[in-house]
């Protein structure tokens, strides 16, 4: 790749994989940096692909950073913070017998657009409620949609660890919705 | 086999990770026919998803988001040295 055509590829292609970050990470500046960090990779590899496009090029490099980006987020979380994920218990959510104590409510589907922004803005406050590392691995699964086995290996964690840790970043923003926007 | 709604409410997150032995899904679709707050549950879980889904979408194609063109020039710069 030629500077020449590195420029040529930021004029075409970097509003694409802004959009592309941003949807993932949720986040103005990580999103910028992971794009400038892409074009950065693509100019130092000169072993681009014939058989691909570039933006699908450039957006393989991107995914690789956006991953980076929660791996690093993951690794910052206290240790303390790791060791009371596995066996934090769920007793705030179910009695003694398993049976809820507080019944799930029934939920209007948000359906027009006003509902929907809404309902997404009460999730945003409810995602950053959750403890880092659940957020990150939430993130990664239900908004990026990542493979679980990616996930795992690229975190280092057991399978079994992630189904536990998904159930309870579930748990958590369920109840927190009931709350933020239900009521409102 | 039996399911409290704790159980219930495992295997019905799980089944977004992975693939429920038939067991567990004949188990699951025993107690949701006959607990709806697990049923509730289970349309919640299927409520964030598509809502997640859609705002993903929705920043992907919104061609009204773009980099600031102070950005793209930080970008441009980083690449000439």
């Amino acid at each position: 790749m030629t500077t020449a055509n590195a420029h040529d590829w930021l004029n075409e292609h970097s509003d694409y994989l802004y959009r592309f970050a941003l949807a993932r990470l949720r986040d103005p500046h990580q999103a910028e940096d992971v794009v400038q960090e892409t074009f950065i990779a693509a100019i130092k590899n000169p072993n681009f692909a014939k058989q691909s496009s570039p933006r699908t090029w450039l957006t393989g490099i991107l995914k690789h950073k956006i991953i980076d980006v929660m791996r690093k987020s993951v690794r910052e979380v206290a240790a303390s913070d790791l060791m009371s994920d596995e066996d934090a218990n769920m007793d705030e959510f179910f009695d003694e017998q398993g049976r809820w104590t507080e019944k799930p409510q029934a939920w209007d589907i948000p359906e027009n657009a006003l509902e929907q922004k809404q309902f997404l803005g009460a999730l945003q406050v409810c995602m950053d409620k959750l403890p880092k590392k659940l957020a990150t691995l939430f993130m990664l699964r239900d908004v990026q949609e990542t493979d679980n086995e990616e996930i795992c290996k690229e975190l280092n964690i057991s399978t079994t660890n992630a189904w536990v840790m998904l159930y309870r970043a579930r748990m958590s923003i369920r109840k927190c919705l009931e709350i933020n926007w239900l009521t409102n | 086999m039996s399911l409290s709604c704790k159980q219930a409410s495992q295997l019905l997150s799980q089944s977004l990770d992975r693939r429920l032995a038939w067991q567990e899904r004949l188990a699951l679709r025993l107690h949701l026919f006959i607990c709806k707050y697990c049923l509730r549950f289970s349309q919640q879980l299927n409520t964030l998803r598509v809502a997640l889904h859609k705002a993903r979408a929705n920043i992907e194609n919104d061609t009204n988001i773009s980099l600031s063109s102070e950005t793209k020039a930080r970008i441009a710069k980083s690449i000439e040295s």
